[in-house]
């Protein structure tokens, strides 16, 4: 087999790797816990769809939320037990949102729903491998999270090298240390499984040399294999964070550089994680979806740090407490690792398919940040940076908002390593600084699609107004050159043979049924923004006011249509010839009908009222109003129909 | 119980400005002990004074701005600029002298730009040249003679006399630097000649200065060591050395005529410039192309000025002139970003 021939990304650094703690054990199966929150967006895309509700008896493994899109991912119940509330819960993020999540009841059974895997995944096609990788709901479990059917859906003629991220760069994290020692040939069987979807020309598993065992393991495994096709390779690089970025392993083991702008498959490679090939595994030879991963709990505060199959779904404070810590020992509850984590404040926080590692620290492993001293210019940064960027530039123009400087120093290239800040002798939260720069850049951008959109609205607004205007004006003098001529035709015809006039109510009818149509039409439009305006808010997407925008419109167009269709109506009845005595009402019976609506009206109102007290929403105050409105409304119309029958 | 809410990253190392400066301060100790030993305690002294006026100055202007005094003090970038800027005065300076250029040097050239990070030129240099200029007098007359040429040496007591008060014996110790004798005197001597005076050594191939040579690789042994710990990067000095050694080679390689590559670097102030004064971080170019051509920069105007300047030791005014361009150097020298085809060249557009 052929050296291969390894490269190197500039800057990097070393920081301490605090990962014997959390290998002297081996994997735990974590408990059932009670209940799992399982948020519908655990992944890059839109937001899986729930296909349960409340109540609903669920078994390992059965699909609870469906992929909304090709760029979106499916969500299985991890273990049997019935669903909870559907609602928002905390989930790992940064600024400690909530978002919609599944909870279920667990029953302890953990019971299975009937699967299979494949026999020969040999004897299947690349688009049927990939179909069941879409259906187990897989992502990617080293960063992000991307759909990986979505990633492996590229063209296989445009990938010669499949790289599988084992690197593990960052510090404390030893999930994918531990899978790779102790499930080492199921891995090599999910990289061969991916192969065979890809056909790359070479498969090298990137994996720093700080893990002899998980290297030694995988190296056995695939000697056992009877046919490397794909040329699978162990390639074992030098310990340097961030080696594991996905830039940068593929730096160091092709030597080639991720074009600017481009993907990796540009360069004809493709990257996955060593975790996410062990699910493609699972899910093809074992039928078995995403529901579990392996996640290292560790930190000071924690009394025996180790590595878990948890479930997703699995609140913090039930790992944390299995793995017995001391949370009044914590100071900082990191979810990833200490470089690139997000802090959590809330231990209700649910373990999701990106969750790779757990730190509950102490104050003395990662302390408080040092005071800000001012920046020397000392360039360390400059020769820590895996981008080649200048990270003492950005900062200054990061400081003084000058997005523009930044954006030329090439700001976006900054992948948020946090090397820049870990060498700074300064202790500058450099990284703090870009992601400040970054949001206000991305906000301007925004901005300016935004001003860009509304004067091009304008624009066309302003045109189709002008047109419109120019079409009536054409209209109304049509209209009236025929009505003079019509004008003129009767004359002449009832001076010849007068007869009745024309039956105008035919008309008028015609016209109220076409216009009852179009109203029914708008308002079912009303009805289906207003669902997509709640989700967009829901999601926080940024459509919401667009929406906002399209569902005013209908709603004023429905309301010029209800009082045109009044006005045909009152047209269609004052005609003389439509008075007929049968459809005349009787007013009495009208006011009766009236009433009648009118308390149906505020019956509903009164529901509705009732439902928000109940669920204590904040429309209750003008829930109260309407239904006093309606009331008052009942009241009247009762008042008029006895005046009127007396 | 609350948890600490920040983002990434979490860890950082341990350290601050303050460890950064007092270590090249550390490095500065072979080549203090060298020159008290060749020159006598004259360094200390200033050493002490220098230090002092600096911290009293800083200490006052950050008062006046408002700013946390010992906090800022303990960045110990005050008391490096004094330590700097006393290695580079003439041990037996009066004291004025050193009180002017220290407090010149923080108060002007680094407090008055905002304070550390923000000045433009190295402020030990500043206060340097100001003092140079002003009292050229003082400044040239107060190197003294090699301690091995001096019958006793020059005794604690009697270098204090000489900076505080008297200076009426000053010519009994005081001698010109090789640099200037030998740039005085090549018109109309020949090496030899110049060479058997006892400011330089016996041997005359290659031409050495009695206790600057040991001077100069104290500095360098002080510089190797800060390039270990990572303080700064090889490209300053070795460029800065290199194109020194190259111009001498080239251009004076003819020691009748020109000084020798001997003296160039290892007389004056040459390696204490390379790697305590150049690589000042602050006013220095940041990129690494930046730097060789900072570094370069340097080197030529050193030679420069040291050959056909009126100026023997040019140290200063090099440094300060490249301070001018950094900024300028930095723009167009920025890296090639990771996955771009160029790098990026000046400042981005106004549009
Ligand atoms: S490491 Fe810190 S102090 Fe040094 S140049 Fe970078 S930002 Fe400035
Ligand atoms: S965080 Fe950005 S600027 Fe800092 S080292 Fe990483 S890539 Fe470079």
């Amino acid at each position: 087999m052929k050296q291969i021939q390894l490269h190197d990304f500039n800057g990097g650094i070393h920081p301490n790797e605090n990962k014997i703690q959390s290998t002297t054990l081996e994997i735990l199966n974590a408990n059932i816990p009670e209940k799992l929150i399982l948020p519908i967006a655990q992944h890059i895309g839109a937001p899986s769809n729930p296909v349960v509700k409340p109540g609903d008896t669920v078994l390992k493994g059965q699909l609870i939320a469906q992929g909304e899109d090709f760029v979106s991912c499916n969500l299985h119940a991890p273990t049997s037990g019935t669903i909870g509330e559907i609602s928002l819960q905390p989930v790992p993020h940064q600024s400690n949102m909530t978002a919609t999540s599944i909870e279920i009841i667990t029953d302890g059974k953990d019971k299975w729903l009937e699967h299979s895997g494949l026999e020969n995944y040999l004897n299947a096609e690349p688009e049927q491998l990939i179909k069941l990788i879409q259906q187990a709901g897989i992502t990617g479990l080293g960063g992000a999270g991307f759909p990986t059917h979505v990633k492996t859906s590229i063209p296989a003629s445009k990938i010669d090298t499949v790289i599988i991220n084992a690197a593990e760069c960052e510090p404390y994290i030893t999930s994918d240390d531990m899978l790779m020692r102790e499930h080492s040939q199921e891995v090599i069987r999910g990289i061969e499984i991916l192969c065979h979807i890809l056909k790359p020309k070479q498969c090298l598993i990137g994996i720093e040399n700080n893990k002899p065992q998980a290297i030694e393991a995988l190296q056995q495994a695939i000697d056992k294999l009877e046919s490397n096709a794909y040329h699978i390779q162990v390639a074992s690089i030098p310990t340097k964070y961030p080696s594991g970025g996905e830039k940068q392993l593929i730096q160091i083991l092709t030597g080639q550089e991720v074009p600017n702008g481009g993907l990796p498959a540009d360069i004809g490679v493709l990257l996955q994680n060593v975790g996410t090939a062990h699910a493609i595994y699972q899910a093809i030879d074992k039928g078995e979806p995403l529901i579990s991963r392996i996640t290292t709990v560790t930190g000071d505060a924690c009394q025996q740090p180790r590595n878990y199959r948890v479930l997703f779904g699995t609140q913090v404070k039930d790992l944390l407490a299995q793995a017995n810590t001391n949370l009044s020992k914590v100071s900082r509850l990191v979810m990833g690792g200490p470089m690139m984590g997000i802090t959590l404040q809330d231990t209700n926080t649910p373990v999701v398919k990106t969750t790779n590692c757990l730190i509950a620290a102490s104050k003395h492993e990662l302390p408080d940040p040092a005071q800000e001293q001012a920046c020397i210019r000392c360039g360390m940064c400059t020769q820590a940076c895996p981008a080649q960027l200048l990270p003492q530039q950005l900062y200054w123009f990061s400081k003084s908002s000058n997005l523009e400087q930044a954006k030329a120093h090439n700001i976006g290239d900054c992948i948020e390593c946090g090397a820049c800040s870990y060498v700074c002798p300064s202790n500058i939260p450099l990284v703090q600084y870009y992601r400040f720069a970054k949001g206000e850049i991305r906000q301007a951008n925004a901005d300016k699609l935004k001003s860009d959109g509304a004067k091009k609205r304008f624009d066309t607004r302003t045109a189709r107004l002008e047109r419109e205007q120019a079409e009536k004006d054409a209209k109304r003098k049509a209209r009236s050159e025929a009505a003079a001529k019509k004008q003129a035709e009767k004359k002449a015809q009832e001076a010849a043979n007068p007869t009745p006039a024309a039956d105008s109510n035919t008309v008028a009818e015609i016209d109220i049924a076409a216009l009852q149509k179009k109203l029914d039409a708008t308002k079912l439009g009303i009805e289906k923004s207003k669902t997509k305006l709640a989700e967009a808010i829901a999601s926080d997407s940024d459509k919401v006011e667009i929406l906002q925008g399209a569902l005013e419109k209908a709603q004023t167009k429905m309301k010029d249509l209800a009082l045109k269709i009044a006005q045909a109506k009152k047209a269609s009845k004052a005609t003389p010839e439509a008075t007929d005595p049968a459809s005349e009402t009787d007013p009495l019976i009208a006011l009766k009908e009236k009433v009648l609506a009118a308390k149906t009206r505020m019956e509903k109102a009164q529901e509705r009222l009732n439902m928000a007290k109940e669920q204590n929403l904040d429309t209750v105050d003008a829930l109260q109003m309407g239904v006093d409105k309606q009331k008052a409304k009942l009241d009247a119309a009762q008042k008029t129909l006895e005046e009127a029958s007396q | 119980m609350k948890f600490l809410n920040i983002s990434s990253p979490h860890a950082t190392r341990a350290g601050n400005t303050g460890n950064v400066m007092r270590r090249v301060i550390l490095a500065t100790i072979p080549g203090i002990i060298a020159l008290t030993y060749f020159f006598g305690p004259g360094h200390l002294i200033q050493i002490a004074l220098a230090t002092c006026v600096a911290l009293v100055c800083e200490a006052a202007v950050l008062k006046l701005r408002h700013k946390p005094i010992l906090f800022n003090l303990m960045d110990y970038s005050a008391v490096l600029t004094a330590v700097l800027l006393a290695l580079s005065l003439p041990p037996y300076a009066p004291f004025w002298v050193t009180i002017v250029a220290t407090s010149f040097a923080i108060i002007v050239a680094k407090q008055l730009y905002g304070g550390l990070g923000q000045n433009p030129f190295n402020p030990a240099m500043i206060g340097f040249a100001l003092v140079l200029v002003s009292f050229p007098v003082a400044m040239t007359t107060s190197w003294s003679a090699p301690s091995e040429l001096l019958e006793n040496g020059i005794s604690f007591g009697q270098a204090l006399e000489l900076i505080f008060s008297s200076r009426e014996t000053i010519d009994a110790y005081t001698m010109a630097t090789p640099l200037d004798v030998y740039k005085h005197q090549v018109g109309i001597e020949t090496a030899n000649e110049i060479l058997a005076n006892p400011i330089f050594t016996d041997t005359s191939s290659p031409a050495t200065a009695t206790g600057w040579i040991w001077v100069n690789l104290a500095f360098l042994a002080g510089g190797l060591f800060m390039l270990f710990k990572g303080l700064f990067t090889w490209h300053i000095p070795v460029s800065l050395l290199g194109t020194m050694g190259l111009l001498s080679l080239f251009i004076g390689w003819d020691s009748d005529q020109y000084v020798p590559l001997s003296l160039h670097m290892l007389a004056g102030a040459t390696m204490l410039g390379a790697f305590f004064i150049a690589t000042d971080p602050v006013t220095a170019s940041t990129t690494p192309l930046g730097k060789i051509i900072y570094g370069g920069g340097i080197g030529i105007l050193i030679y420069v000025i040291r050959t056909w300047g009126s100026y023997p030791d040019a140290v200063a005014f090099a440094v300060l002139l490249m301070n001018f361009a950094a900024p300028f150097i930095d723009q167009y020298t920025q890296p090639r970003t990771y996955g771009h085809k160029t790098a990026t060249r000046g400042l981005a557009k106004k549009d």
